[in-house]
């Protein structure tokens, strides 16, 4: 050890470390002690010329270590191995002090932040010294993929790498594709008609060769790690035999259970209780609700079974559990509708004609229970006047605090399509901020603005049929303020929509939890980064896309199902790819079968061989979380990169000017 | 379970029948109510924007004495006037907020000897005692003559889920009453203005203002076809009570509308004698709402449509 020739290089990441800390008077500081044989500080580390430096030195010097103080090792750690690595030195004989976002930005103090660079740099180069040389570990990609989630984001996806010569298994837990896009009537803002631009891709994803289509599924076990994942999908009795049903639909048509569909038609409409949600469903092959049908129930009826032309209603059959194995894994979940029943106020459930926004797209909708008529809740009265009340259940602190993104567009559609189907209607949009960030997003604001739509700046306090004033009878009540002429307003209508936001889907916790993934605040899965690494998770392999992510429209959620394909075509195609050989490792040696890492291990990668009484650390699971290192009583599991010496040492490293009393004081004085 | 029991002015007076009809009960629900000894006006709904220091120490003083008087208490004060509940609460928390302000109080209170440590005392009103100490299933086992058929607007008032102090409730929509009310076996109607304003003492300043806001609610009543408003705060029941009468006048309209204490349809419900709840003291005859009950006619399934043609309606999920 006392051989070794550390490097230290101190960045001045032009003045956003340099402009806090004294990084002259760090490097020259750095130069002095011990096993340092060259220090510097430079403008950019970063830069190719940086880079350069380091290597150059390393030839020059004879370097055997080396430091690099600059940024968040999240940022350059990369950058810098590969310098070292270029110049003949192990990548993981490197380390990096991070003099950035936990020193310069973090005060202004610049007394006080050149002195904690030192310690940092210290830290560095004491751990530095006893780094071991160490080779990545090689993994072999399993070029099949596993998504998912059927909506725009899973199919979007699907197809991408489907076409890309990869197999995909894409789980549904519907017994159709197609997810909320199928439910919906136009697209903003250029009003295209949904299911013609989705069914053409759902009728691909059916009939493409390289997609395995799991509907009616759902995931219930994921194994492994990036490359080698072992899925197990629950697929959930049909009760119909795929290979036998045409997809006629007799069945349907016979079936005399009548049950209110809450699920695609959003509670509008009716299904029967064997069904396809839509005629366009993929597959086409129905399920039979086993809640609702009278066989199932009461015992007799059995009419599918009868009229069945080709003998495929199967009232035995049971749920399958099927083991995949897949090399990456894209989770697009999606979003659940927030339930305003929660705003009581608003009257949803108490008031008929409150409606929700998922209840008006099913009823402008021409495949839609009314055929496409915006009636009221009797089925016959046209309203003249209409709300549509932005934000329930968004940017409310009593809910949910984010912006949903999609209701301001939305509800802009629905006042267009209600001056469409009824020319004499009032319109009125209830807005606290119109928010239309987009291609053509703000020109159809404006579009509809010209249209003649009310719009009234306000949070709506309550909607109610209590009349007060004349012309109030048998009416709806919008009770608002008017924050643009200060004043109280009660506006009378015949119909309201409440424009509900996106939330994450009830379950999205279990969902993470299952997936080894993590959950913000709202239950939204969180990405590896949020700007530059949007689609991939803090678990290699795992990638999340569309509304699971958060609330997005639909060209966003397009743009991320291609995205998450993409970045697992490229790894797909590297066939093998590096990873970081921080495991743990168990020296049997020292093992005394105690067996208390076992159920420690948050991903069951440590077995217990019975027969020598001994744990052993399956390389290949073992993400290196350090939980049974810090836990084993006799010592005996170490983890490469992260030894008892190395940690030990960067703590002496790091507390080198306190050792001595007064001495911290001493420097700063 | 013992509370301290602040019965405030009105239930001395024009709201007796509150107070006869929550003592009758109180007993059969295992609440014991120890009165405190002493107590004095809380200053009502306007003392506190005349002189916040003397008002907060008028009503700081019925803490002083709930907090003496612990033993009888177990430091829990029940109120059943709304405005009192709130008052009680108002001082607790701001005390408990601003020390310089409980100071002032504390200084007050030394000169009769008395004093308050902000948060000793739980305000609670009647209401929340009955709904969530009592609970709904121990009042449901306790009911030996449902009142079926009987159709009641639930009237909340302004005053008692005021979001911020002790509130129990939803404050925008409240459901306890509407919850407790089902579990009495009364049908209840939506009342969408269940805690708008009674107009308070508005009576005494503007009388059109305040029969117009008395209208509201006896309208809103009325075109629920319920057969009583049933109300929590003395207050709410002098207005829409006293002054239906005038209203009707006044607007040319002609509701006949019993506006009840919930305590006493609680006791009805638990078959204690109207006279020991007070029956009688009412404006409007409550006799032809209780002669509803126990005829046994059936709901007649008013305001239902056909639902052959129409939408149908979202459900909702499991309410009281």
């Amino acid at each position: 050890m006392s051989e070794e020739r550390v490097g230290v290089y101190i960045c001045h990441c032009g003045t956003n470390i340099a402009g806090t800390v004294d990084v002259e008077d760090v490097a020259r500081w750095a130069g002095e002690q011990p096993h340092v044989v060259v220090a510097r500080d430079y403008k950019f580390m970063c830069s190719s010329l940086g880079q350069e430096l380091i290597e150059k030195d390393i030839k020059e010097f004879g370097l055997t270590r080396v430091v690099v103080a600059s940024c968040s090792p999240h940022m350059h750690e990369k950058t810098f191995r590969g310098a070292c690595e270029r110049a003949g030195l192990n990548p993981f004989l490197f380390e990096m002090a991070n003099i950035r976002e936990q020193d310069s930005w973090a005060t202004n103090d610049r007394k006080a932040a050149t002195q904690k660079a030192k310690a940092l740099v210290k830290a560095a180069i004491e751990r530095v010294i006893h780094h071991e040389p160490l080779d990545p570990l090689q993994v072999e990609i399993n070029s099949s993929t596993l998504i998912v989630g059927g909506g725009i984001a899973g199919i979007t996806a699907a197809l991408e790498l489907a076409n890309a010569g990869y197999h995909v298994y894409l789980v549904e837990r519907e017994p159709s594709i197609g997810g909320h896009m199928a439910q919906l009537d136009k697209t903003f803002p250029t009003l295209d008609c949904s299911a013609c631009i989705l069914t053409p891709k759902m009728v691909e994803v059916d009939q493409h060769p390289n997609i395995t289509l799991l509907s009616y599924s759902e995931v219930e076990k994921v194994e492994g790690h990036l490359g080698d994942f072992t899925v197990t999908v629950r697929k959930k009795a049909r009760h119909v035999i795929e290979d036998l049903c045409t997809g006629c639909g007799e069945c349907e048509r016979r079936c005399p259970k009548r049950v209110i569909d809450n699920s695609f038609e959003a509670g509008l409409g009716f299904r029967k209780a064997i069904y396809r949600p839509f005629p366009q469903a993929v597959p086409k092959y129905p399920v039979i609700d086993t809640d609702n049908c009278l066989w199932f129930q009461i015992g007799k009826c059995r009419v599918c079974e009868r009229f069945c032309p080709t003998g495929a209603i199967d009232y035995e059959q049971q749920d399958e559990l099927l083991e995949i194995k897949v090399g990456n894994i894209i989770l697009a979940t999606g979003y659940k509708l927030f339930d305003p029943r929660r705003i009581p106020q608003y009257g949803y459930g108490r008031l008929a004609n409150v409606f929700t926004s998922l209840e008006f797209e099913r009823m402008v909708n021409a495949a839609g229970p009314t055929g496409g008529r915006i009636v009221l809740r009797d089925g016959e009265t046209e309203p003249k006047s209409v709300a549509i009340i932005h934000c329930v259940g968004s940017r409310d602190r009593n809910y949910n605090e984010y912006c949903s993104k999609v209701c301001c567009m939305y509800s802009l559609k629905f006042a267009h399509l209600v001056h469409e189907r009824l020319p004499e209607a009032e319109v009125y949009n209830f807005y606290i901020d119109i928010r239309t960030p987009g291609k053509g997003y703000e020109e159809f604001y404006h579009r509809l603005l010209e249209e003649g739509t009310h719009f009234i700046r306000g949070r709506v306090a309550e909607v109610t049929d209590a009349a007060r004033q004349p012309g109030e009878e048998g009416k709806l009540i919008v009770q608002v303020e008017d924050t643009l002429i200060g004043k109280q307003r009660r506006i009378p209508v015949d119909m309201v929509i409440l424009s509900a936001g996106l939330e994450a889907q009830p379950d999205a916790r279990e969902v993470a939890q299952k997936f080894g993934l993590g959950c913000d605040a709202n239950g939204f899965f969180v990405e590896r980064h949020p700007k530059l690494d949007p689609v991939a998770t803090m678990t290699d392999g795992v990638f999340i896309a569309g509304t699971c992510q958060g609330p997005r429209d639909i060209p966003d959620t397009v743009a991320q199902g291609a995205a998450a394909a993409a970045r697992i075509a490229s790894l797909i195609s590297q066939r093998v790819v590096q990873m970081e050989p921080v495991r743990a490792h168990i020296d049997e040696d020292l093992c005394s079968g105690c067996r208390i890492c076992n159920d420690l291990c948050p991903y069951n990668a440590i077995v217990y061989h019975e027969d020598r009484q001994v744990s052993e650390v399956i390389t290949a699971l073992c993400q290196g979380c350090g939980a049974c290192v810090a836990a084993c009583p006799s010592g005996a599991i170490t983890e490469a990169h992260f030894t008892d010496e190395q940690i030990m040492s960067e703590i002496e490293g790091i507390l080198w000017d306190v050792r001595p009393q007064g001495a911290h004081e001493a420097a700063l004085a | 379970m013992r509370y301290g029991y602040y019965p405030g002015c009105s239930l001395e007076r024009n709201a007796i029948a509150y107070h006869q009809s929550a003592v009758a009960v109180a007993p059969q629900l295992g609440i014991e109510l120890n009165e405190i000894d002493d107590w004095n006006c809380c200053g009502a709904t306007e003392y506190s924007s005349i002189d916040l220091i003397p008002a907060y120490a008028l009503i700081a003083r019925n803490l002083a004495l709930a907090e003496q008087q612990q033993d009888e208490n177990g430091g829990q004060l029940v109120a059943p006037c709304s405005a009192c509940f709130l008052n009680l609460s108002k001082a607790d928390h701001y005390m408990a907020e601003a020390p310089d302000l409980a100071e002032k109080v504390n200084d007050a209170l030394s000169a009769g000897g008395l004093h308050y440590d902000p948060g000793s005392i739980q305000v609670r009103h009647l209401l929340d005692v009955i709904v969530n100490d009592v609970g709904y299933d121990a009042i449901k086992a306790k009911v030996s003559k449902p009142l079926s058929g009987l159709r009641v607007a639930p009237y909340y008032g302004c005053l008692i889920v005021r979001p911020g102090y002790q509130a129990f409730d939803d404050p925008e929509y409240p459901t306890s009453l509407d919850k407790l009310m089902r579990v009495l076996g009364a049908e209840v109607v939506d009342y969408p203005l269940k805690t708008h304003c009674c107009g308070g003492h508005m009576t005494q300043i503007s009388r059109p203002t305040a029969l117009e806001l008395i209208r509201r609610l006896l309208k809103n009543a009325a075109d629920y076809e319920a057969d009583a408003i049933v109300t929590v705060c003395p207050m709410c029941q002098l207005n829409l009570d006293a002054f239906q009468a005038d209203v009707n006048r006044f607007f040319g309209t002609d509701f006949h509308i019993p506006v009840l204490y919930f305590t006493q349809l609680i006791g009805v419900a638990l078959n204690i004698s109207p006279v020991e709840l007070g029956f009688g003291k009412e404006f409007v005859d409550a006799r032809p709402a209780l002669d509803k009950i126990g005829t046994g006619s059936p709901p007649t399934g008013r305001r239902r449509r056909s639902r052959e043609k129409g939408l149908p309606m979202p459900t909702m999920s499991e309410e009281g």
